[in-house]
């Protein structure tokens, strides 16, 4: 774990991500893309620990973490804010009842200058949703907080059967910016 | 394989093709068992805890059984699924296609109707063919179960473990017979338990 009295952590934050999804023995990751993302992706992809796909559609993934996680397996959804939109009815009728601890990250959309209204309609929903559902949730904006987040609420996800989910702010990934 | 379409097979009893299937499961297979009259059945069929009965989160019977099948590669597991279900989540079994999993099939009752609904019809009913799609998908081992004595075929080969196999039926509009436990959490544990994922 970083002291954050210690040096400065020049890891960029996809390799956090990465290295604490390891430690933490989350071998599955099921993702449907993200422009954000694509540099986790790719990492993931590349490393042999992982076994890495796309689903077509969040709740899809959420069904085969949870699948995965019943046999023995940790695993982990990569999306963003819309794909979130998606999962209300399986985490409501799957995840929480069953007390599964899926590991949802994702990458926010809609906020911090965005130039899309729908993605920036959809985001307005992703908390209200996650209180709602008492989905113990942490937006990550600081790259020195990044690997204490992850791992330790990977941990509490694990030790109380409960999911959790990581809001990846574009003050932390830069987010998407308008290509004008 | 039967090619046959779909228009022309016999029509038969979902229980009694569930009963046919849990005879031939030897190995501690797990079943994942879709919502409503699937899994009133499976329960019917006798409760076994590799069984997984689905509660809610419509469609998502074959994505759960795959992620079972990646975690254990060495136990079968078979997905249960009705028409209406399937038709909301036919994006899984492209990813099921593309993953490939050799211990994975897949078992589709087609009875036209959303039954447990008011039996309003589904596109299966006489348009959408489930066996045309998900070979489209890319699941080459995909046939109409003609009769029961084919269905049990079907299933035995694909119990073999050559591949991501899927067979459909078409069954009648008998409700489902039995009633399954409704406390999730036991439910979780107890399957986590049947196939050895828990102490």
């Amino acid at each position: 774990m970083t002291d954050k009295n210690e040096t400065a952590d020049n890891r960029p934050w996809h390799e956090i991500v990465l290295a604490t999804l390891k430690a933490n023995d989350v071998r599955l990751i099921v993702y449907v893309p993200d422009r954000v993302l694509t540099e986790l992706i790719a990492a993931l992809h590349a490393d042999d620990f992982f076994t890495v796909f796309a689903a077509t559609r969040e709740e899809e993934a959420v069904g085969i973490v949870s699948g995965a996680f019943m046999a023995g397996l940790r695993g982990a959804v990569l999306m963003q804010t819309s794909g979130f939109a998606t999962l209300p009815n399986v985490i409501a009728s799957l995840v929480a009842p069953s007390q599964i601890p899926a590991l949802l990250f994702v990458s926010e959309r809609g906020t911090l200058g965005e130039f899309n209204l729908g993605q920036a309609l959809v985001a307005k929903t992703i908390r209200p949703v996650l209180d709602a559902l008492a989905i113990e949730n942490h937006t990550v904006t600081r790259h020195d907080e990044l690997e204490f987040i992850v791992d330790r609420s990977i941990k509490q996800a694990y030790a109380t059967q409960a999911p959790v989910a990581f809001i990846l702010s574009p003050l932390l990934t830069g987010g998407k910016v308008f290509a004008s | 394989m039967s090619n046959a379409g779909f228009h022309n097979l016999k029509v038969m009893s979902r229980l009694d093709l569930t009963r046919r299937m849990v005879v031939q499961l030897k190995h501690d297979e797990a079943v994942i068992g879709g919502i409503g009259n699937t899994n009133f059945d499976l329960w019917e069929a006798g409760q076994r805890p590799q069984n997984f009965y689905m509660l809610g989160s419509m469609g998502l019977a074959i994505p759960i059984a795959l992620g079972v099948a990646i975690a254990q590669p060495r136990r079968h597991v078979v997905a249960l699924e009705g028409d209406g279900s399937l038709l909301m989540q036919l994006g899984c079994l492209t990813t099921v296609a593309v993953q490939a999993p050799k211990n994975l099939t897949m078992v589709v009752w087609d009875n036209g109707i959303y039954q447990i609904t008011g039996s309003q019809p589904t596109a299966s009913q006489a348009t959408a063919d489930i066996v045309a799609i998900a070979r489209g998908a890319g699941l080459a081992n995909s046939a109409w179960a003609a009769d029961e004595d084919e269905f049990e075929r079907l299933l035995a080969r694909a119990l073999e473990g050559g591949g991501p196999t899927l067979i459909a039926a078409r069954i009648d509009k008998q409700p489902g017979i039995g009633k399954t436990e409704r406390d999730p959490v036991q439910i979780r544990v107890n399957f986590m338990r049947g196939i050895a994922a828990k102490k």
